[in-house]
């Protein structure tokens, strides 16, 4: 078994008393693809940065290639990060900005010439090296900062949102050139955003952060179709989230909700009869049918809109709670206002641990 | 479109006449003043003459341009040494700090700068809390007598002109976006090479516009020597003033500010070209 490339133990970290990471663990292999996903403030900025060594933790370990690096300063890590902000220096041509660390590293000057050429042409700015920072564009100063980490040959890179501020077509065209990159040079990325699509298009494996841990850790697939967590559940694809009491326990276990039973496959073990759990069920898994005389949950549509080739409809279910639905189509014959059954094949929801039991 | 043209010039027009009547205005007086005769007792006469510039390449005048000179640079180098970094910090200090700090700078101002000329003179005088501190401490044996001495007038210099340095790198170091530092150093410099590469380089032009705004007015202070230099310390300002006031000679005390212009204005020319920075314009 190789070493990972990464590791990190129980990272703790607080900022003037507030606690910012609350024991952070993770393990990663050479030439994964992790994303740390997770809203504003959730640590994972710091956790990037302590990888960094831009910030040191209050307690825990980072292991690079199995050694302890922890009090290391950022320029003895062979750790790169792409900054949000691309922090490309302004005073310096792009040729000159990406042969930063090379000509730090007292390398030879025809070299660093190729080996800058070469990274230009990596990242598609072939014959840029004389612009200044200044007249490129947001695109392309990413594609300069990229090619500026890269060119120490980083053990791992860090990338701290580096589409955040691109445009919806560039941020996929980019998407997929880091992913492109990424496996060419068979180089281990960790990837932050607050874009779950992103996560779900590029990771190998996905960590969902909320408010300094992690909330699951795992491949796209899992993250999606297996949440652990109402939040992971309504973060990654906006799931809807369903609370009640367990009526009946097993692997579909069903509960009782104002408007009716809603059942779901469990995940490990099934929660108790009489306890009180959650479920989350994908919007796109939401059936509903105006024969009244069907069986599911009673319920009424609230709104119809149509958004970027999908349906989205609004159903309320008796008790006030609310289901979004959607559908591909432009429009469908039932108006709001229209009492509907709700149902969904209970291998499309899974049971989640609450929120409230979760923190 | 040709409506808001002329209201615009009309908003600008007094500060072109202002500028016109007491800038332009007595510029204009003062070079033609230098080209004019003296008169007998008070004033001058038309009479065209080279005869106040010959006069300024007497040997004692010479030495006091180079003088002035060589303490302008050194209260410059000076000035580097203890602004540069004091700008530095207090840009890294937290907004209330920065706050504070400020307003300790700016609080001094509120006092004449004569007055707290006169207060060196009580740190300065032989036996005053300088040389008593210095005493107490048994670093000196015997009273410095700092006042009337050359250093005297250099640490005048500097205290007097600092904040502009001060103030100059401490508004491009607030400016400056600090996650370049901490992109170096993950590119793998050390803080001193990322200081230099980096910091240093993006802290430049307010390095820069603080030596100009330190060096021109230290070329042509007078009364900080005056005051703290007594008579060992003579400057290109004092001569003027002594010309202008003392010996009533008008057309020598224009042209030596004419040659004294021109000289700080060369400098500046020089010292554009050298540092090719091209964020001075607004200042020069």
């Amino acid at each position: 078994m190789d070493q990972p490339v990464l590791q990190l133990q129980n990272i703790t970290k607080q900022f003037d008393g507030t606690p910012v990471l609350r024991g952070i663990d993770l393990c990663v292999n050479a030439g994964e693809f992790i994303t740390l996903l997770g809203a504003s403030g959730c640590g994972k900025t710091t956790t990037l940065r302590i990888i960094a060594g831009l910030e040191t933790p209050d307690t825990g370990k980072v292991l690079l290639g199995g050694e302890d690096v922890t009090s290391l300063a950022p320029n003895r890590r062979g750790v790169n990060t792409v900054f949000q902000n691309y922090a490309l220096f302004p005073h310096m041509t792009v040729a000159a900005n990406v042969g930063y660390g090379l000509r730090l590293q007292k390398k030879d000057k025809a070299d660093i010439r190729t080996r800058v050429e070469k990274l230009l042409e990596l990242v598609q700015l072939e014959g840029y090296g004389k612009r200044m920072p200044a007249e490129l564009s947001g695109g392309q100063k990413q594609r300069v900062a990229i090619a500026r980490a890269l060119a120490v040959q980083p053990k791992v890179l860090l990338l701290d949102e580096p589409l955040g501020a691109l445009d919806l077509q560039l941020r996929r065209q980019m998407q997929f050139e880091l992913k492109r990159l990424q496996q060419q040079l068979g180089l281990t990325f960790i990837y932050i955003t607050h874009d779950q699509e992103e996560a779900l298009n590029m990771s190998s494996r996905i960590a969902v952060m909320r408010d300094g841990r992690f909330e699951q850790i795992g491949t796209p697939a899992e993250v999606y179709d297996h949440p652990r967590t109402a939040y992971v559940a309504r973060f990654v694809g906006t799931a809807n989230i369903l609370r009640g009491t367990v009526k009946r326990s097993g692997p579909v276990t069903c509960i009782e909700t104002p408007a009716g039973c809603a059942c779901a496959a469990a995940q490990g073990t099934p929660p108790a009869a009489g306890s009180t759990a959650s479920l989350a069920v994908r919007s796109e898994q939401v059936q509903f049918s105006t024969d009244l005389s069907a069986d599911g949950m009673d319920g009424v549509i609230r709104e119809k809109n149509f958004a970027g080739g999908m349906l989205r409809i609004v159903l309320e279910l008796a008790g006030g709670q609310q289901l979004v639905a959607s559908r591909h189509g432009i429009d469908l014959p039932a108006q709001p206002g229209q009492q509907v059954k709700i149902t969904w094949q209970p291998d499309h929801a899974v049971l989640v641990q609450d929120e409230e039991a979760g923190a | 479109m040709k409506n808001t043209r002329r209201g615009l010039w009309l908003t600008l027009l007094p500060m072109y006449l202002f500028t016109l009547v007491f800038v332009a205005g007595p510029l204009v007086y003062m070079v033609v003043l230098s080209f004019l005769q003296r008169d007998e007792s008070w004033g001058v006469t038309a009479n065209f003459t080279l005869q106040n510039y010959t006069q300024i390449f007497q040997p004692v005048y010479l030495q006091t341009f180079a003088d002035s000179l060589g303490l302008a640079l050194l209260s410059t180098a000076l000035i580097v040494l203890v602004g540069y970094p004091f700008g530095y910090f207090m840009a890294r200090l937290s907004a209330r700090g920065k706050k504070r700090m400020m307003l300790a700078l700016m609080i001094p101002f509120w006092t004449s700068s004569l007055i707290r000329l006169y207060g060196w003179i009580i740190i300065f005088r032989a036996n005053g809390p300088l040389d008593q501190l210095l005493m107490g401490l048994h670093i000196t044996s015997e009273p410095l007598r700092l006042l009337y001495t050359y250093p005297a007038v250099v640490v005048g210099m500097v205290y007097a002109l600092v904040q502009f340095m001060i103030f100059a790198v401490y508004s491009s170091a607030e400016k400056m976006d600090w996650s370049l530092v901490e992109a170096a150093r993950d590119l793998g410099a050390s803080p001193f090479t990322a200081f230099c590469t980096v910091t240093l380089k993006m802290t430049l032009p307010g390095l820069l516009s603080g030596v100009i705004l330190t060096f021109i007015p230290s070329m042509g202070l007078f009364f900080i020597a005056d005051i703290l230099g007594g008579n060992t310390v003579v400057l290109v300002g004092s001569l003027i003033e002594d010309q202008l006031v003392k010996a009533h000679n008008t057309p020598f005390a224009a042209a030596l500010s004419v040659v004294l212009m021109l000289m700080t204005t060369a400098m500046i020319a020089f010292y554009r070209k050298v540092s090719d920075v091209k964020e001075l314009e607004g200042l020069l």
